[in-house]
């Protein structure tokens, strides 16, 4: 597993405690999992996503990732109804692990209010927040 | 130190039955034909199976060629903590294949029946005995079975109290089937945290008991190989509040003859015959999950039951207040018959010495790799022992490095990364059938490799060398599932 | 004791090593409460020539084959089992082994499971098929959780005609679930009343056996067409899978999922278990399915070979969200299956399945030759029912007591079918033997 100076923090998404990201794109939200969470899982084996048009409220689990030993589950950053899946990570869940913050993008969402992508971490705060 | 055992062998290669064969090639003998052939029904008939067809000397040649490549308790120590890896004795063998055994109907006509009902009272006999319970289901067919009977019992306990409750209490140091049996009969787990002594305290355990939790499942001893001492204290505050204690019986080979399980407020139990009580592993099963209850849940075990009248046994359905079945018969009868051998080869002093033994062995352990490994909980352990890779990871050595690495002298890795509450754990149960030397070997291989990962990391690293397939690309088999040939 | 390698020597070492005095020493940290106070009262050891005794006398009271002609089936069947494939089942290589959890020393295991995997896919028609359940009836009962796990319903269906048994443990796993089983009636021709499905909603799964508990095979076309929607699952079970080297597999017919017994393929009956779980189902499924799965992938030499893989289902990883709860299957029995099939091969299932037909056949017809009354005209495998008059039950007595089992009476599992009697016939059946019975039998 990698230093944190080895990873990467993009500073146009904001990040949940939970290691998911979100980034606004047009009037929809990206949602992904960070670069340290993708490290700590290691190879990714899979990806459980929802159906669109599901919807979750903040916190509320909507997948799972798994690695060969192990899975863990995926919070909603921001609450919304999920409008698109990157089914792509069916056949190569690896984009998750290679370009966590691009390819590798899980849910398009459309929030219930946009604006609440302003309640998560920066990429300095959530840096802060694995140091600690 | 002595040679090492780990070598390379003349190990053959064997492709896939299908890479094999030819067509109109047979391995069976098929019997002779006394009857006319009967039309049937072309609507329903099928191409039937694509099989290979080989040869007899194929199909030895192949299975006993795969055979090699398999490292078993024939072979050599496998001190995997909580598998109790003891010796499976050949008489078991011998005495499960006789065809009175091997070939019953189990529908048969109980009067015709006798020797292997007499066998299955007999059994529920010794394992109501040596648990200090009081009545014996033999019918789950494996452990998780058993836990799963269990948690039946619970339910149906609780209905019958006319309070179904929704929650299970489950200690971090639980093994996984625990939960999952839980979860089966709807219960949703509670978690609870071991103190720093590595048991469950009565106040952790007092603070989330309520009259919703159906019980507790603990493990006694426990998965970091640790007597529970307060497991009394812990079975009355969940009794106090009308809740049933569960025991996984797993690691009862610690305990037998030395500890009363009836006394410590188990209200139901699981045996592994698989473990303790000697049959093989068979690579994955077949195994046997009797539970041992006390007396006020005997009404709910599943039916039929063995019962004795005069001195006749029938297989009676009289218990109305039986959960029902949860095998299409009676349960795993050639695995019981293994263990009631073994039973009846041991006697009751030898089963305690056995206990005994396989308590020093694992004391032996511990106490000979202290130094060398980290030792989470420096305590008196019972039947196996539980280590961590803390002291190697400066070399950028883990758990997993080292076990592969064990390979290479000759031994089969202990469980690992189990039990979750210690990272990077490494549980060694040697069992009471490893003799001093092979002890001593295993525990010289282990200082080996903790200098290896010091001054040559490498070698454990590229680990295993001289195996038949080195680490195996595990990622690719999830990723790209391929799982038919 | 032969199992104990320690001597009064090896002991006194190894107490010293750890500075404890005696082996009781080991466990006083135990409280004392919780001790026991008195020896185990179990039977003193037996030599192994007073065991062999013991036990030769108690496997002598049971009713066997050649001594006895046991005609009946229900789950448990009498097959050849080739030298061969038991010689191999024995040898300790396998028996011995503990689950392949570290490859590199497994793959013998790996190897003959996935060979089992795939001649189990093969058979049952199906993309994938576990490394084994416990028996057929858990298998069912597993099949159906997965059915609703995966169309998200709440109500199975099941057919009489099912197991008696399997239906019963069934019950006993939903009972604590909350969800629904409707029973589907049978009709007078042995086969499942499908009527009854075009008014349930809510329908997960629908379990039929073919061929079922009377022996006939069903119409499975019909079954799949009955299907109320489309997110229903057709689970199509069985208890002698032998029947598929003659007719069309579960896969053929549309099963989404098929599952049952496979003690007919090389294990012996031992009074009903171990047995042996088969499992298969379309590939789409597979996240859902319970129990183990080996996987082909290559090492780092880029060599071939075979590792436990989507273990996340399980419960070591998933823990309270596994798709089962099952750790110890009955691997050893899936070993002794694969061998079985191997010596088989395609051509010989094929013919012995054939010859169980005919023998069935044969039976059929001289009971019908001699005036008893077959009450389902459904084509059979190798059982059937028979009705036989009011005061058969003398003569089953009779008969026993020449060592003959006439089948199995109906009327403990469907009280109305007084004097019905389900009969086997397997290859392993002579014909003397079976005119013998018939002969028996006439009034």
């Amino acid at each position: 597993m990698k230093e944190l100076n080895e990873l990467n923090f993009p500073e146009n998404v904001r990040y949940a405690e939970s290691h998911e990201w979100a980034r606004l794109e047009g009037d929809k939200l990206k949602v992904g999992i960070s670069d340290y969470a993708q490290d700590q899982l290691g190879d990714i084996v899979f990806v459980e996503l929802p159906e669109v048009g599901d919807t979750f409220g903040k916190g509320e689990e909507f997948g799972t990732v798994e690695s060969v030993k192990a899975v863990s589950e995926l919070y909603m950053p921001v609450a919304g109804e999920v409008v698109a899946i990157n089914d792509t990570l069916e056949d190569a869940p690896e984009k998750v692990n290679n370009s966590p913050y691009s390819d590798g993008w899980m849910l398009e969402i459309k929030a219930d209010d946009a604006s609440k992508i302003g309640d998560l971490m920066d990429n300095n705060a959530y840096l802060d927040s694995l140091k600690g | 130190m002595k040679e090492i055992l780990g070598t390379t062998g003349l190990i053959f290669n064997e492709p896939l039955l299908w890479e094999k064969g030819k067509k109109g090639r047979s391995g069976f003998s098929l019997p002779r034909r006394d009857v006319e052939k009967h039309p049937v029904d072309k609507q329903l008939e099928g191409p039937g199976p694509d099989f290979p067809d080989l040869s007899e000397v194929e199909v030895v040649r192949h299975f006993i060629r795969l055979s090699q490549w398999n490292f078993s308790v024939d072979s050599g120590m496998y001190p995997l903590g909580s598998c109790t890896m003891k010796y499976n004795p050949k008489t078991n063998e011998r005495q499960a294949a006789r065809s009175g055994f091997a070939q019953a109907h189990p529908l048969l006509p109980q009067h015709l029946s006798q020797g292997t009902l007499k066998l299955m009272y007999d059994l529920e006999q010794y394992l109501t005995e040596i648990t200090g319970m009081d009545a014996t289901s033999l019918q789950p067919a494996a452990g998780a079975h058993g836990e799963l009977t269990g948690m039946l019992l619970f339910y149906a306990y609780h209905k019958s109290q006319g309070a179904p409750r929704s929650k299970i209490i489950v200690p971090d140091t639980a093994h996984g089937t625990n939960p999952a049996s839980a979860a089966l009969c709807g219960y949703r787990s509670v978690p609870v945290k071991s103190n720093e002594r590595g048991v469950l305290s009565p106040q952790a355990v007092g603070d989330i008991m309520d009259t919703d939790t159906a019980g507790i499942m603990v493990t006694n001893p426990n998965t970091l190989g640790l007597f529970e001492e307060n497991i009394k204290a812990v079975s009355e505050i969940v009794h106090a509040k009308g809740g049933l204690v569960y025991g996984d019986g797993a690691n009862m080979n610690a305990i037998m003859g030395i500890v009363n399980m009836g006394e410590l407020g188990i209200d139901v139990l699981h045996l592994n015959l698989h473990k303790t009580f000697s049959s093989p592993h068979g690579g994955g099963g077949p195994g046997a999950g009797p539970v041992c209850v006390r007396k006020h849940l005997e009404p709910f075990l599943p039916v039929p039951r063995v019962i004795k009248q005069k001195e006749r046994y029938a297989l009676s359905e009289d218990f109305p207040e039986t959960i029902g079945k949860i095998h299409a018969f009676y349960g795993n009868v050639g695995v019981m018959i293994r263990s009631y051998s073994y039973i009846l080869s041991m006697g009751p002093a030898d089963l305690k010495k056995a206990s005994q033994l396989a308590v020093l062995n694992a004391a032996y352990i511990k106490d000979q790799l202290k130094g060398t490994f980290h030792l989470p909980y420096d305590r008196p352990c019972m039947h196996e022992c539980v280590f961590s890779d803390k002291l190697q990871e400066p070399y950028k050595v883990t758990t997993l490095d080292i076990v592969k690495r064990l390979m290479d002298y000759g031994f089969h890795p202990p469980t690992i990364y189990f039990p979750l509450v210690v990272p990077g754990a490494i549980m060694i149960e040697p069992t009471e059938t490893e003799s001093k030397e092979d002890i001593d070997l295993f525990i010289e291989s282990m200082q080996a490799i903790a200098k290896e990962a010091k001054e040559n990391p490498e070698l454990l690293h590229a680990a295993p060398r001289k195996t038949k397939r080195r680490r195996l690309d595990e990622t690719a088999a999830a990723r790209k599932p391929c799982l038919t040939g | 004791m032969r199992y104990l390698p320690h001597t009064a020597d090896d002991i006194a070492t190894m107490l010293k090593a750890v500075q404890i005095d005696s082996l009781e020493g080991l466990f006083a940290h135990i409280p004392q409460d919780c001790r026991r106070r008195e020896t185990l009262k179990i039977p003193e050891a037996l030599t192994e020539w007073e065991l062999n005794d013991h036990m030769d006398a108690l496997a002598a009271t049971m009713a066997v084959s050649p001594e006895y002609k046991v005609f009946m089936g229900a789950g448990s069947y009498a097959h050849y089992v080739p030298a061969a494939a038991s010689f191999l089942a024995g040898r300790s290589e396998f028996v011995t082994a503990y689950t392949p959890y570290q490859p590199e020393v497994s793959q013998g295991t790996l190897q003959a499971i996935y060979e089992y995997q795939t001649l189990t896919a093969r058979l049952l028609g199906l993309e994938v098929a576990n490394a084994s359940q416990y028996d057929g009836a858990s298998a069912l009962a597993e099949a159906m959780l997965m059915a609703i796990r995966v169309s998200r319903k709440k109500t199975i269906a099941v057919s009489s005609a099912v197991h008696p048994m399997y239906r019963r443990v069934l019950a006993t796993y939903f009972e604590p679930t909350g969800f629904n089983i409707r029973e589907l009636p049978y009709l007078p021709d042995g086969t499942t009343d499908l009527g009854p499905l075009k008014d349930m909603d809510d329908l997960g799964g629908v379990a039929i056996q073919s061929p079922n508990f009377f022996g006939c095979m069903e119409n499975l076309e019909a079954a799949k067409q009955s299907l109320p929607d489309k997110k229903t699952l057709l689970v199509i079970c069985f208890s002698e899978p032998l029947a598929y080297g003659l007719y069309k597999s579960p896969g053929q017919c549309g099963a989404d999922i098929a599952c049952g017994e496979g003690q007919s393929l090389g294990i012996p009956r031992t009074f009903g278990g171990p047995g042996l779980g088969m499992f298969a189902a379309k590939m789409k499924y597979v996240r859902n399915m319970p129990g183990r799965l080996v996987g082909q992938t290559v090492d780092e030499e880029g060599k071939r070979g075979h590792v436990l893989t989507l273990a996340t289902r399980e419960q070591h990883i998933r823990r309270e969200k596994a798709t089962s709860n099952i750790c110890t299957n009955h691997s050893l029995c899936a070993l002794a299956a694969v061998m079985y099939m191997a010596s088989l091969g395609g051509s010989g299932f094929k013919e012995l399945a054939r010859l169980n037909y005919d023998k069935a056949e044969y039976l059929k017809e001289a009971l019908r030759k001699a005036g008893f009354k077959l009450p389902f005209s459904r084509l059979t495998f190798n059982e059937f029912v028979v009705e036989f008059p009011d005061d058969f039950k003398k003569t089953y007595q009779g008969l026993l007591q020449k060592k003959i089992i006439a089948g199995l009476p109906l009327v403990d599992f469907y009280p109305e079918l007084k004097n019905h009697y389900l009969l086997c016939a397997t290859e392993t059946t002579a014909r003397a033997d079976m005119d013998a019975l018939v002969k028996e039998i006439i009034p």
